[in-house]
């Protein structure tokens, strides 16, 4: 068997430290070792983005990534927003325009929309649908997400 | 009287759960001591199989066992037929060949699985795929949907004489007699690609065997729950209810996900039976283009016999339908071609036949549209060919054509994919058409913005389909309805939910009947130990079938409720109201008893009940039509091309959509703003492509061109028009494929239009744009 390597990595907040082999992938580290489940994985080479997450900051394909790479770095995922109980405006944005409809896809477009709205907290249509279109969905057509995304962007503002 | 939930865009309950990470998708269950799969499959598209050498993998730390075709033993044997054959049509031809699961002897696609690896990871798993040997006699490999059935083609099925799967005629009126009456007949070769399901989320199950409580759990991603449930049962020897199968959440279906008769519906249940641990598969993307299933791809010869001034006096269709390797799903996807084809027009008559073919490619079946897309894809381009014959409008030769308010119902003489003979039950088609044509400015569009374009130097076009969507098919559905103690409905079906919102628009007929928030209603699909009977999630039947089971069902617990109400309140039920949870007194607010009482009281612990009495205030009902409801509508679109690179702009898309009565108006644009997505990919992005050798050479998401953001139009403009079915107290019809349906055709026309060339007909149903650019050069003559 391979040798492990020792990793500690920091996801939504909690230091993880951690022996894994080196082929482990980030989105298996994740869902597998962490029991994060919320990060999906849709097709396992870096396209459809539903594995999207934040990597100190930035979004980033966890599909693609080897976990050994990502040590020391802080990671958010989709349970970093809100509860249940209480939603990040994000995820109500979501809801509220029907902006997803199996929600296989829908973590990875939150990720995206979060990072996205840091950079352009008032963006157009147009930025929005661009923002977005490195993320695959089969059930919406995207006119709904692009909405949400700006509707996302006034409900930040106003809080 | 509390403000009604049916008609009404409500938010969606399951959203909350799915947002936030808290649903559990298929990859998501993990339990103790779980084993991981991993599928080898043929590279070779068409081969016998000499030897299969395991030993190698077998011997890899971290491997439990490696099965191939002969280690199953007496329990090898195909899949089930998933559909039965067509015998309710005179004449039919139908040689089932379900999947062979497993290869024994022969490989007949690339993709097929020849051994099973059962290791404690999914890592180790794969590693012993490597170590597998496969030592085979290549044979020829037919992919061509004419040649695999000419006399010296390789046989893909060794005891049958041809490569023939089926043949269907189904002729309505006379073709020749119209031929004879014509003023002119119209030819066309039009060919249909081949297109993936391509959900996010790919297949899966889990299976846990336990013999002490002889039950089987399983889990998996299938759209059909219950016959799924049936033939594990089946091919196990087990009972019905020692089969538990339960939906997880699932990622998405459109199609692919019906199928119950594949190596992990029938091989992974039995090898977790025989390890005694639980086992886990989950198909990567790889394998879901290779060896799930995907649709389309016919080919067609098709004509249309017209009067000068454009009356449509016959078609004839013959058309070749590639069902791939094997044919588990039956005729759906053809039967649904033939009767799409004429459904929207007056056509006297009618003649088609189906020649279904094996190739060596992976197996086809439904994928949202499933034939619909193709019937009217052939149909739309005649009527465009034949505009240009005799010189008229596209739009007026549709209009003079369509079927009238008046002609409904309508029986068709054409079996569909139930096989009952179809009826279009109801429709306003001409309103259809002339809502779209308004509101995109046909008209303005044709005098005013195209020449204005053109001397600009930009080519813009316009393109208008109709399309008829038949939903709502039989058999059957059922549901249980039950008031709790809580006070809070449940609502058990078998159906299976990928997202259509179900948990909300199930709830909101519930909650309308029983007067209850819709929040207080709980749904539950797809799980065989709560609610043992159904069909599955196809042909857009959900909220038609068991929205009208979960009306009836709820009537029959309202009904039971107020009985007992109002014994306990000692007031005729006509004097009471049911709102807030409650039941009440209408004319005295505080004389009322609340659901939860009613539902604790109404299973008595002790005294004597009445003769007849069923306990609870629950109810169970099944629905099924006579034939399907029909929703039907119009597709207009506005695009740009550039003929010298051939890139494309959709400037406007609009569609007139007729589902009957809508029950959450924001869910079905929803589902037509997916379908047109997917049709927009079907005629413009998406293509499975097959090499000579039979290798798939689209099997990723870089080749395969999954439709993005901005590949869509900026809006999808929806023009809601309601004929509510005759055939269901709601009046409701299905719409989830409706948006996919149209694209192509409608796509096709406005390249046409746009580039105003005079010899340029596109006879595919998806190009790109080198395709494009191909076609403008050929008829520019260049």
């Amino acid at each position: 068997m391979t040798q492990k390597v020792k990793v500690a990595i920091t996801v939504n907040g909690t230091l993880y430290e951690r022996e894994v082999e080196p082929r482990l992938l980030l989105s298996d580290f994740i869902r597998h070792d962490l029991g994060l489940k919320g990060t999906h994985v849709g097709c396992e080479h870096g396209l459809c983005g539903a594995c999207t997450v934040l990597i100190d900051g930035q979004t980033a394909r966890s599909c693609t990534l080897f976990t050994v790479m990502v040590d020391g770095s802080d990671i958010k995922t989709v349970e970093s927003l809100g509860t249940m109980e209480e939603m990040h405006p994000i995820q109500e944005a979501f809801s509220e325009v029907h902006a997803l409809q199996c929600g296989f896809c829908t973590p990875g477009f939150l990720m995206t929309t979060v990072e996205f709205l840091e950079g352009n907290p008032n963006p157009t249509a147009k930025e929005a649908r661009e923002a977005i279109d490195g993320n695959f969905c089969r059930c919406t057509g995207y006119e709904n997400i692009v909405e949400a995304v700006q509707l996302a962007a006034k409900k930040m503002a106003a809080h | 009287m509390a403000e009604k939930y049916v008609g009404k865009s409500i938010k969606r309950n399951e959203d909350r759960r799915l947002l936030t990470g808290n649903s559990t998708f298929i990859d998501d269950i993990n339990l103790p001591g779980m084993l991981h799969v991993a599928i080898k499959r043929s590279d070779f598209a068409h081969a016998k199989i000499n030897k299969i050498d395991v030993e190698k993998a077998k011997a890899l730390p971290g491997v439990v066992a490696v099965y191939t075709a002969d280690d199953l033993g007496d329990y090898w044997r195909p899949g089930p037929l998933q559909v039965p054959p067509p015998s309710v049509i005179k004449g039919a031809i139908f040689n089932a060949r379900p999947l062979e699961c497993i290869a024994k002897n022969k490989i007949r696609f690339s993709g097929e699985p020849v051994a099973v690896v059962v290791a404690e990871d999914r890592y180790i798993a794969e590693d012993a795929l490597d170590l597998i040997d496969l030592d085979v006699e290549i044979l020829p490999y037919v992919g061509d949907l004419e040649k695999t059935v000419a006399p010296d083609a390789p046989l893909i099925h060794e005891d049958l004489e041809s490569n023939l799967a089926a043949d269907v005629v189904q002729e309505v009126g006379s073709w020749e007699k119209a031929v004879a009456e014509a003023d002119v007949v119209v030819k066309k070769r039009l060919l249909v690609n081949r297109v993936a399901g391509a959900a996010l989320e790919n297949r899966g199950i889990v299976v846990n065997w336990d013999a002490n409580l002889n039950l089987l759990t399983v889990w998996a991603t299938t759209q059909g729950p219950i016959p799924m449930r049936n033939s594990i049962a089946k091919y196990l020897g087990l009972l019905e209810n020692q089969v538990r199968l339960i939906n997880p959440a699932i990622g998405g279906g459109f199609g692919p996900k019906i199928m119950s008769s594949q190596i992990d519906d029938v091989v992974i249940p039995w090898i977790a039976m025989k390890l005694k641990r639980p086992i886990k598969w989950v198909e990567d993307r790889r394998e879901n283009f290779l060896g799930t299933t995907s649709e389309r791809d016919q080919l067609h010869y098709a004509e249309i016999a017209l009067k000068k001034d454009g009356t449509i006096l016959g078609v004839k269709d013959v058309f070749y339908h590639n069902t791939g390797a094997y044919n588990p799903y039956g005729m759906t996807v053809p039967l649904n071609t033939q009767a799409h084809t004429v459904s929207n027009y007056r056509v006297p008559n009618f003649l088609t036949e189906i020649k279904m073919v094996f190739t060596n490619q992976m197996v086809v079946t439904p994928v949202r549209g499933a034939g619909r897309p193709q019937g009217v894809f052939v149909m739309e381009r005649l009527l465009d060919a034949a505009a240009e014959e005799l010189g008229m409008d596209k739009a007026e030769i549709r209009r003079i054509n369509l079927l009238q308010p008046e002609d409904f119902p309508l029986r068709s003489g054409i079996i569909g994919q139930d096989f009952v003979e179809g009826v279009l039950d109801s429709g306003n088609y001409p309103y259809a058409l002339e809502q779209t044509l308004e509101k995109i400015e046909y008209e303005k569009f044709k005098k005013e913005i195209q020449p204005k374009a053109r001397a600009e130097g930009k080519y813009k076009g316009i393109g208008i389909a109709m399309f008829t969507e038949g939903t709502a098919v039989g058999p059957y559905e059922g549901c249980k309805v039950m008031v709790g103690v809580t006070g809070k409905v449940s609502v058990v079906t078998a159906y299976s939910n990928q997202g259509q919102g179900h948990y909300t628009t199930f709830a909101q007929i519930a909650a309308d009947n029983l007067g209850v928030k819709v929040t207080d209603v709980d749904v539950v699909t797809g799980d065989s130990g709560q609610w043992s009977w159904g069909v599955g999630a196809f042909a857009s039947r959900g909220i038609t079938l068991v929205g009208t089971a979960i009306h009836n069902a709820s009537l029959k617990v309202r009904e039971k409720a107020l009985n007992l109400a109002s014994k306990l309140l000692e007031t005729p039920v006509d004097e009471l109201e049911m709102e807030d949870s409650v039941v009440r007194v209408a004319d005295i607010p505080e004389k009322f008893i609340s659901l939860g009482d009613l539902a604790m009281r109404s299973n008595p612990t002790r005294g004597t009940v009445e003769p007849g009495m069923e306990p609870g205030l629950e109810a169970a009902s099944y629905y099924g039509p006579p034939h399907g409801a029909t929703g039907f509508g119009s597709l207009g679109m506005i695009v740009e091309v550039d003929p010298e690179t051939g890139k494309i702009n959709i400037e406007r898309i609009v569609i007139t959509d007729d589902c009957g009565q809508p029950v959450n108006p924001m869910v079905v644009d929803g589902q037509i703003h997916g379908g047109l997505q997917m049709g927009i990919g079907e005629a413009f992005y998406e293509n499975l492509v097959y090499d000579d050798y039979g290798q798939l050479v689209t099997a990723s998401f870089m080749d395969y061109l999954f439709p993005q953001a901005t590949d869509m139009p900026d809006k999808f403009e929806i023009i809601h028009s309601q004929t509510k079915s005759p055939l269901n107290p709601l009046g409701i019809k299905g719409v989830g494929e409706a948006g996919a349906i149209a694209p192509p055709a409608c796509m096709m026309q406005a390249f046409e239009d746009a580039l105003g060339l005079k010899d340029m007909f596109i006879t595919e149903s998806s190009i790109n744009p080198s395709k494009l650019y191909h076609y403008v050069q050929k008829a520019k003559g260049a």
